[in-house]
């Protein structure tokens, strides 16, 4: 494998007495989309200021392209952002917008034109160099946002929510578009986000976010199918847990005691003894009308629901969340009061080793 | 029948509400008129062939003739307009980057520096003459236009602020951070980036110092020597012995010019805007 292209080695960042950043380790490869992803506060946008140069970090090192990048100035750095707020120059045109960053270079006019054309031809706003911001609608102006940002041929792009002001059919064609102009220039991207669907269709990578600390990086199927955390279990997609202690290791299972009942897991290295949560997504979680071997979690069918794309049964447990069974098709076989028995294959469960830190939520 | 109902209810709404337009617009009008009678009876008698202005003779040109030819108030004038100048230039480019430090960086007594602004505005002017009089009595700095100026940059220089760091607060920071993330340095950036979009912000400031320095008689009459008196302090040492139509000439010109230079503004602005949504440059 090759030198990461972005390289944060415990990095820490305060704001006054306020730890947002905590010991962060994070390798960006080249040529990958990675995604920072969590909820507002977790420190994603602050990580993403360090790289471009407008924050500075408490302690720790940032590399890019192996070199160190703590004495530069954002202006002298190889990255180029794209703001949430698109920050285009509301007194200039489009062209002088996306020419921008060229001219300050002084790079000769003629080029400056034939770069500034190509740029708007890759993100399709020919026709609109003449244009100031304020005339553009807010899909147009991200567009001019990205192309200002790309014809710098940035090294790594970084992006703050860049589709956070825009309605949910644009955001989705945007989604494809970014994904395509990152796969065709084979740039690396950097996207912040807190929209974990978002983040699910165009990275490579994710890196879950919570508190100054990423809870979990890996591809976006790794995340969904084998959450590290319990609030990554919750955080992406809709999950069922079950939090318990091992009682016996069995072979390749275990068999866990929840607060609810009886279930299984795969062993790994867990041991008799040791706290877990048991993660089942709702559409693998399985149930019967009689009990099964191994387990004895039960609910009582509360809701059953049509949500459009699918059908959802809500069990309940006293004293315990919902359980929620998402299924394609509608199941008659029960009806609202019946008692279900819950089972699931060991493929279809992840098991959650409690720390006591990330037990939160 | 039910028809009828309403629509006698809607004609009586509609009656309510036509008379509170009239009454309205009779407001208006009364508070236009209670602004601009003094000034037009300035201009009127500013056109009297008679002495002073206590009844209306006859028309004539003759105070604008005077005016031109053997005024002794021109002297008066060309002060006031040279410390109106200086003044104007010094206390915008020391507020402009007043502003911009106070808005864009953090320092020790930030608070207070900034409070500190709003003293020379809330201190009666007659307190704040003083002590700028007393000030260059013990500097030994010589009364004139310089110490005219300095004075009113004085005062002018906390509006300058409290105008352009709303201006600031209100102009989104992240287009300074992508001028230079885009490799802009920090000179570059304030060029390109700030001073340009402070330009609306930094026109009405200059026109307020304008007015403010124009318009000040109690600091000036304080520090400006035999030589350096203003129009407004002159004219109102002319009170004593009685005001010649003369003056009405001189501040109807005066009023004169500002309305032009409101105008122009006007047509200027509404150019610029059409220029910026028609633009027909070709660019390939």
């Amino acid at each position: 494998m090759t030198e990461p292209i972005v390289r944060l080695q415990n990095v820490n960042k305060f704001f006054g007495d306020n730890h947002v950043i905590k010991n962060l380790d994070l390798d960006i490869e080249e040529g990958e989309f990675l995604t920072l992803l969590g909820p507002s506060g977790c420190g994603k946008t602050t990580i993403l200021r360090m790289i471009a140069g407008f924050e500075d970090a408490t302690s720790g090192v940032i590399t890019v392209e192996g070199e160190h990048v703590e004495d530069k100035e954002a202006f002298e750095r190889d990255v180029n952002t794209v703001f949430q707020s698109y920050a285009l120059f509301p007194h200039m045109t489009v062209y002088d917008n996306i020419a921008y960053g060229l001219t300050v270079k002084k790079v000769p006019k003629p080029e400056i034109k034939e770069r500034v054309r190509e740029m708007l031809e890759l993100v399709q706003l020919m026709g609109f160099e003449g244009r100031r911001p304020d005339m553009m609608s807010g899909g147009q102006k991200q567009r001019v946002a990205i192309a200002r940002a790309l014809i710098n041929n940035p090294k790594v792009l970084l992006l703050d929510e860049p589709l956070g002001a825009l309605d949910l059919q644009l955001r989705k064609q945007m989604q494809i578009e970014l994904k395509r102009l990152q796969q065709k220039l084979n740039i690396t991207f950097v996207y912040v986000t807190h929209d974990q669907e978002e983040a699910m269709t165009m990275s490579d990578r994710i890196a879950v976010m919570r508190g100054g600390v990423i809870e979990h990086l890996a591809t976006p199927k790794e995340i969904y199918g084998r959450p590290k955390t319990r609030f990554v279990a919750g955080f992406i997609g809709e999950s069922n847990l079950f939090s318990g202690t091992v009682a016996s290791v069995e072979g390749d299972r275990a068999i866990v005691d929840t607060d609810v009942g009886r279930g299984m897991m795969p062993a790994e290295d867990f041991k008799p003894g040791d706290p877990v949560h048991l993660c089942v997504r709702p559409e693998v979680m399985q149930y019967s009308t009689q009990p099964v071997d191994g387990f004895t979690i039960s609910g009582q069918v509360k809701n059953m629901i049509f949500v459009g794309s699918q059908y959802r049964t809500l069990l309940e447990q006293p004293g315990h969340p919902d359980v929620k069974i998402n299924r394609v098709k509608v199941d008659n076989s029960y009806r609202e009061g019946d008692v279900l028995y819950l089972h699931w294959a060991l493929d279809d469960v992840t098991g959650i080793r409690a720390k006591e830190d990330s037990d939160g939520e | 029948m039910e028809g009828t109902v309403t629509k006698q209810r809607l004609s009586k709404r509609l009656r309510r509400k036509r008379a509170g337009r009239i009454g309205g617009n009779v407001f208006a009008i009364l508070v236009y008129a209670f602004i601009y009678t003094p000034i037009a009876v300035m201009i009127i008698f500013s056109f009297n062939d008679q002495n002073n202005n206590y009844y209306w003779k006859g028309f004539t040109w003759r105070w604008y003739e005077k005016l031109f030819t053997h005024s002794d108030l021109m002297p008066y004038l060309v002060n006031t307009l040279i410390v109106a100048f200086f003044a104007v230039l010094l206390s915008l480019v020391i507020g402009v980057l007043g502003a911009v430090g106070l808005s864009r960086f953090e320092f020790k007594l930030k608070k207070m520096v900034s409070n500190s602004l709003y003293i020379p505005i809330v201190v009666p002017e007659v307190v704040l003459g003083i002590s700028i009089l007393m000030l260059y009595e013990t500097a030994h700095f010589p009364l004139g236009l310089p110490a005219v100026i300095l004075a009113h940059v004085t005062f002018s220089v906390p509006f300058v602020i409290i105008i352009m760091r709303g201006r600031l607060s209100g102009m989104d920071m992240s287009v300074e951070e992508a001028s230079q993330d885009l490799g802009a340095n920090r000179v570059v950036t304030f060029f390109r980036i700030t001073l340009p979009l402070l330009i609306p912000g930094i026109l009405s400031s200059a026109f307020m110092v304008l007015t403010l320095s124009i318009d000040d008689v109690i600091i000036t009459n304080f520090v400006s020597g035999p030589y350096s008196t203003t129009l407004p302090v002159k004219i109102l040492s002319m009170v004593k012995v009685g005001l010649k139509p003369e003056v009405n000439a001189l501040t109807t010109l005066m009023v004169l010019v500002l309305v032009i230079g409101i105008l122009v503004n006007q047509v200027v602005q509404s150019l610029l805007a059409k220029r910026a949504k028609t633009n027909t440059k070709v660019y390939f």
